[in-house]
């Protein structure tokens, strides 16, 4: 078992380099499933691993393009003046200022994200429960009307982005990889997170948290911090499909409560709530699913999801892992009720 | 001996019901003092108001000489003082050691101490502890699927891993095994003479009481009805009849 795993590892990321080269057509349907497994990862800290549910996450996403976006335009011309004249050819960027845009508009992206989740989370993480839900929905679809509103980005116009200096197929392989860099570092990022005493303070709260109040955890401040985290890789994530997408429009694309804001929850559920691989493996199975009930069964690709969703909430709440973690407790390290022959007490 | 608890005057109402009406009573350091009086009488609500789980109406609560009645469970979890539940709380889907490491103080943590691991000292504590309460075999169990006896035993020895200066523990002996009940006295009366922890102990089981503590108070409808060693309030007969007049 110990010795396959970096085995497992370097075939993983052998097919993660691989893919967009095996599957040339396909290069945006896998930037896009890498999307999916960053958002659903992301949504799982709080939702699966702190108990949280949160349907705001979108908002970091459509912010974290509006960011992105606002700086690389920003840094070469007035804003209000490049959205006003829609993108029409006098603005130009060169070469540099794009790739310069990319990377600061995307680090932007995540710093706003992460200071804003510390902001909203404040006064929202008071709320619990069906609550907290709610008042995250809220949060996001309030932000989309604002922006949708709010001229000087573009308003219900939304913005176009500069185009990539090169040919198409380079740029869609530069945006796989570029998704595919970022979920690789978050999964990292996570596997030694979820090692530390920083997941055993968020699963108590989880659990219980007056309890961890009780016992002198800072709960706000776990609360907050995972959060934050979160929000910093969904904003990324929002500035490269800003990139990705080059025109986006504030309410279909950037705040997108009903598609992305619920898909991202419904991988996790399907995956199984907080645990580590749960997130990814939902993520890869919606995405199969979803792109093949948009191609073949066009029309009932929404009543296909909605039994998706009625078949993982009524038969698998605990999603795939947790189905497995039911089955086989002794892979992920759970010990059940049984006369311990191995365990015997150390003289003292 | 010193005071390390002072409450005065202290009272709570709940809409039109007085759980808690011009308390006053004072827990000395090092010692073990009881709590008893009938069902209802404002025993786990006093609990609360020390512990900062509600406001107070009025009066004042000290902590060492330190003003805690607006202060936050938290805060004054961190100061040292810590609480038991009535209705046992432990976290469910974690082990028993991963209970306890979690329990570890919060005390004086700095902001890179949550992204640390446990250590193996830390660990080792956390079984030592395990072990003395009892639970050593059942230390990688689902803490869950204990007893409602054993999962009492964990959460106190969750607190004693908090390492408090404080403990109050609302009805320890409650649905433990009566031939139980003298091992944990034992380990209660440990707690306080070994590890040097002051105890505030709600109870019904008046052998338990008469057993451990050196001074007793007693309420009866959110009053204080008596106080005194635990010979003489049990034969003071205001509490005998508040007993009898409950039933
Ligand atoms: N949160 C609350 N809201 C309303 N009433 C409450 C609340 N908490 C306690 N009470 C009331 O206050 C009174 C005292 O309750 P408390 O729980 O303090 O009693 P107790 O002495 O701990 O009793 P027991 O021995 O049964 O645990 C009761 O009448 C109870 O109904
Ligand atoms: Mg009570």
């Amino acid at each position: 078992m110990n010795l396959s795993k970096p085995a497992l590892y370097i075939v993983l990321l052998v097919v993660i380099v691989a893919a967009p080269f095996l599957l040339p057509a396909y290069k945006t349907q896998l930037a896009t499933l890498w999307l999916m497994i960053i958002v659903a990862m992301t949504w799982d800290m709080t939702g699966g691993q702190m108990g949280y549910n949160s349907l705001g996450n979108i908002f970091f996403y459509g912010t974290g393009m509006y960011v992105a976006a606002v700086i690389t335009i920003g840094m070469v011309y007035d804003v209000g003046d490049y959205t006003n004249a829609a993108g029409g050819g006098i603005y130009a960027f060169t070469e540099t200022q794009y790739f310069t845009g990319l990377v600061l508009g995307c680090i932007g992206a995540g710093l706003f994200c992460a200071l804003s989740a510390i902001l909203i989370g404040w006064p929202t993480f008071g709320l619990r429960g069906p609550y907290f839900a709610i008042g995250t929905l809220g949060m996001a679809i309030a932000a989309g009307e604002l922006v949708s509103n709010w001229e000087w980005v573009g308003a219900g116009q939304g913005i176009s982005m500069p185009n990539y200096p090169g040919d198409f197929e380079t740029f869609k392989l530069l945006i796989y990889f570029i998704f595919a860099g970022v979920g690789v570092v978050l999964f990292i990022f996570l596997k030694w997170l979820y090692t530390t005493r920083f997941r055993s303070a968020i699963n108590a709260i989880r659990e219980d948290e007056d309890k961890a109040e009780a016992m002198g955890l800072r709960t706000l401040t776990y609360k907050l911090l995972t959060w934050s985290m979160a929000a910093f890789f969904v904003g990324i994530a929002g500035g490269i499909s800003a990139f990705q997408l080059i025109h986006f429009e504030p309410l279909e694309t950037a705040y997108q409560t009903i598609n992305l804001g619920i898909f991202m929850v419904v991988c996790v559920l399907l995956g199984g709530k907080g645990t580590l691989w749960g997130p990814i493996i939902g993520a890869v199975l919606f995405h199969v699913v979803k792109e093949v009930t948009w191609n073949y069964f066009l029309g009932w690709q929404w009543v296909a999801l909605g039994a998706i969703i009625i078949v993982t909430v009524v038969y698998f709440q605990d999603g795939l892992m947790g189905w497995l973690k039911h089955k086989r407790p002794e892979w992920f390290g759970i010990r059940v009720e049984k006369k311990d022959q191995i365990v015997t007490e150390p003289a003292e | 001996m010193s005071a390390i608890i002072q409450v005065d005057r202290v009272s709570k109402s709940f809409g039109g019901v007085r759980a808690n009406i011009d308390i006053s009573l004072t827990v000395e350091e090092g010692g073990i003092t009881g709590l008893i009086g009938p069902n209802g009488s404002g025993k786990t609500t006093l609990f609360n108001s020390i512990v900062g789980y509600h406001p107070i109406d009025g009066g004042s609560i000290k902590f060492r000489d330190l003003e805690i009645s607006k202060m936050l469970v938290p805060e004054i979890a961190r100061l040292g003082l810590l609480r038991t539940f009535q209705q046992t709380r432990i976290y469910g889907k974690m082990d028993c050691v991963q209970n306890m490491l979690i329990s570890l103080p919060h005390r004086k943590a700095k902001f890179l101490e949550m992204f640390r691991r446990y250590s193996s000292e830390e660990h080792e504590r956390a079984e030592a502890l395990l072990d003395f309460v009892g639970l050593y075999e059942k230390r990688y169990l689902q803490s869950g699927d204990l007893s409602f006896g054993q999962q009492k035993l964990l959460e106190f020895a969750m607190a004693l891993m908090n390492q408090p200066s404080v403990l109050l523990l609302d009805e320890p002996t409650a649905g433990i095994n009566p031939t139980l009940i003298n091992g944990l006295i034992d380990r209660l009366k440990r707690a306080n003479s070994d590890f040097g922890i002051t105890l505030l102990v709600i109870e019904h089981n008046m052998r338990v009481i008469m057993n451990m503590a050196d001074h007793v108070y007693c309420l009866a409808h959110g009053e204080l009805l008596a106080s005194g060693s635990p010979d003489e309030v049990q034969n003071d007969q205001s509490v005998i009849d508040a007993y009898l007049g409950a039933h």
